[in-house]
């Protein structure tokens, strides 16, 4: 006699299909990936995938703070479109990551059972969301350079990090058109939409060069052809950046953009214990319990 | 319901113009009425404060549940919560649309809103203060919002049924996430039961005051039925409600918080106390736990966005003009 | 402030490729292209759609009711355009 209510729905089993099809394609863990078994790279390929996973995690957290709150209905939607983008992204790279390290862990343990030293997320995305123009410039800036990083990924040597990096590249891509153009019109909007894109640009970019910024965790993996050089993605970055300011009429900085350095290394602004401390807390609150 | 109380405007049937007797054989002969139909006045007015008093109640809703999207203990039950608060967004947006048929704006809905003048529903006004809350209110909120929504579907004006059959075809996994969150939490460590069993107790009421004080007796009520754009009684409703929750709770080894809650085999129900109405109309007036948090969440937000739906409008209308220009230009 | 609405546009939506554009609904957009973002967003979340067309909706000319007769009734009479018009034996099966 207890069951479930019908819910009315003459076709659960197509929007069951739809919510399938919807979930983010696992990459398959049948597929030979001669670099999991490398123990002598483990620790820096380990290190990467975190760094991959935790900015996906720490930006669609972010992002998912808008939600209920955004400035029209029709964006308070289309945040939360990136933000769940973001979070299946962060399941496959940190599930990979677990995988790397072989002690049994998963990427919930990953998420929610790590503390802040152990974070290798870049310190802009964990900055706080601000007005929409914070969000939108950080996002911006993060999609220019993740849409890069894992169009390189597509190519790389282990086809795991390749078939994620694929289907994460098609959601990027919606997301960099998504920040670019309102990077642009709200750039050359009203002279206070203006304002705000120049404050937030200007606060930021100090920022945005932690996301080239290779250190020996970056250079064991492109030496092993997992991921491309850091460095050989910042072209197109730079010419993206100029293009999308130039057309937003706004201007880029003259201070150095790689100021705030060390988030990938685990050296975090005081903002990052701030989302950890809520994020972490019913897995804190009651180990070992089943949600 | 997701509308409470709504007043109905209509004109007693022996005092009805031609127009409004054509009208009412429409309705009757099954039709649905068109947003460019003749339509009695008061049929505008009620539908509009009806449709936006469900809209307000959908993106107010968005908040109290949006409070756990940065607590949600997994990552997948992060992504199930925040996709089931956007959705709530969604609802919200199409109602609205459909109300927009009717010759009201979606800004002077939300001016209402913000101003107090318009109501949403009274449930949003409880606090969600543990992660079973989750569970509590997919699975007995967005119960009871179904059992409204379903024959909703079929209501008299076309914009409304069909936001309502969209609406209810992706809500149809709302109420088992929230339902699966219950099971985990009833299931789990002692803790876990216990968080599950005290939001059962702290929503139960509030739930069974989402239908609105028994409406039998009630002129207005009688009048939108008549209109089809209220289906049941409240009465009818929660009756239906209760049948088909107590065993869910039995199922989770929970304990429905009425003692008096219990089958009676010659009505073929369960019988149940009614919940505090006095709580009811005192939360109404803006006196429930949340009802400053909530109001001021959503002023909040669409004051901090005017720039940006402003910057946007700017930029639109300067490209418009450079397209316009560029065009002169070629010819 | 200058407190100006987005206009509305209503949305049409193929959902699989063969089939025509479906009206699905209404959304607020600053202008085309931000609509079609907005629609992809709005009405696309559970991948619904190939491809998206947005109008303004000021921009629809529709009959209005008091033409509902001249219009349609003749189409009425076409019943032959419909297919429960002929009968088929149920041994042919479905057609």
């Amino acid at each position: 006699m207890p069951s479930l209510p019908d819910m009315g729905t003459p076709d659960v089993m197509a929007l069951a299909r739809a919510a399938a099809d919807a979930q983010p394609h696992h990459d398959d863990p049948h597929v030979a990936d001669p670099h999991l078994a490398d123990v002598a790279l483990r620790p820096a390929f380990f290190d990467w995938l975190c760094r991959m996973g935790d900015n996906a995690l720490i930006l669609g957290h972010r992002l998912s703070e808008w939600c209920g709150h955004g400035p029209a209905l029709e964006e308070d939607i289309a945040i939360a479109n990136t933000a769940l983008d973001l979070i299946g992204h962060a399941q496959l790279w940190l599930g990979l990551a677990a995988e790397v390290e072989g002690q049994g862990r998963t990427a919930d343990d990953l998420a929610f059972l790590r503390d802040t030293l152990r974070f290798r997320n870049v310190k802009l995305v964990e900055l706080p969301n601000g007005d929409m123009a914070v969000t939108l410039v950080r996002q911006f800036l993060f999609d220019a350079w993740a849409f890069g990083m894992l169009r390189g990924l597509t190519a790389s040597t282990s086809p795991r990090v390749a078939g994620i990096a694929a289907k994460a590249l098609k959601e990027v891509s919606y997301h960099l058109e998504r920040s670019s153009d309102l990077v642009v019109r709200l750039g050359d909007g009203t002279d206070e939409s203006h304002a705000r894109m120049q404050d937030a640009l200007d606060r930021l970019w100090p920022y945005a060069g932690e996301l080239f910024a290779a250190d020996a965790v970056d250079d064991a993996v492109a030496a092993a052809g997992i991921a491309p050089a850091l460095s050989d993605l910042k072209p197109d970055w730079q010419r993206t950046v100029d293009e999308v300011l130039a057309e937003a009429t706004l201007t880029r900085p003259e201070v150095r953009f790689d100021v705030h350095l060390g988030g990938k290394q685990g050296r975090h602004t005081e903002h990052l214990g701030f989302i950890l401390a809520p994020m972490q807390f019913l897995q804190r609150a009651y180990p070992g319990a089943s949600w | 319901m997701y509308a409470q109380m709504v007043k109905s405007e209509g004109t007693a049937a022996a005092e009805m113009s031609p127009e409004e007797r054509a009208f009412q054989d429409r309705i009757d002969r099954g039709e649905k009425i068109e947003p460019r139909d003749w339509m009695p006045d008061g049929y505008r007015k009620t539908l509009v404060r009806q449709m936006g008093q469900h809209a307000h109640s959908e993106i107010v809703g968005q908040l109290p549940e949006g409070n756990w999207i940065t607590r949600a203990p997994t990552l997948e039950r992060k992504a199930i919560l925040l996709a089931k608060v956007q959705d709530e967004a969604g609802h919200g947006l199409y109602l609205y649309s459909a109300a927009e048929t009717l010759g009201i704006s979606r800004d002077e809905l939300f001016d209402r809103l913000h101003s107090g003048a318009m109501k949403y529903s009274s449930i949003f006004n409880y606090p969600t203060l543990t992660w079973a809350d989750m569970g509590a209110v997919g699975w007995l909120v967005d119960g009871a919002a179904i059992m409204n929504q379903v024959p909703l579907q079929r209501t008299s004006y076309g914009p409304y049924a069909r936001a309502m059959v969209r609406i209810c075809k992706e809500e149809s996994f709302h109420q088992r996430q929230g339902y699966a969150i219950m099971m985990k939490m009833a299931q789990g460590m002692p803790e876990q039961k216990e968080m599950a069993q005290d939001a059962l107790n702290r929503f139960w009421g509030p739930a069974l005051m989402m239908f609105g004080p028994s409406d039998k007796d009630s002129v207005h009520s009688a009048q939108s039925m008549a209109w089809r754009i209220k289906m049941n009684t409240n009465d009818e409703l929660r009756q239906k409600f209760v049948d088909e929750t107590v065993p869910q709770a039995e199922y989770l080894g929970l304990t429905v918080p009425d003692e008096t809650c219990i089958w009676n085999a010659g009505r073929g129900h369960y019988d149940f106390a009614e919940p505090d109405w006095e709580e009811f109309f005192e939360v109404l007036k803006g006196n429930g736990p949340c009802n400053a948090e909530r109001l001021e969440a959503r002023r909040t937000a669409w004051d901090r966005g005017a720039w940006f739906r402003d910057g946007l409008n700017a930029y639109a209308e300067k490209s418009a003009a450079r397209r316009a220009a560029a065009a002169v230009a070629a010819e | 402030m200058t407190r100006k609405e987005w206009p509305l546009w209503e949305v049409f939506i193929r959902g699989q490729h063969g089939l025509n554009h479906r009206h699905v609904g209404s959304l607020h957009a600053p202008d085309a292209e931000m609509a079609i973002n907005n629609a992809r967003d709005v009405y696309t979340r559970r991948k619904e759609g190939v491809s998206i067309w947005v109008v303004r909706s000021v921009d629809i000319a529709a009959s209005s009711p008091s033409e509902k007769g001249p219009l349609f009734d003749p189409a009425e009479s076409k019943v032959y355009r419909h297919p429960t018009f002929y009968d088929i034996p149920d041994e042919v099966g479905h057609m």
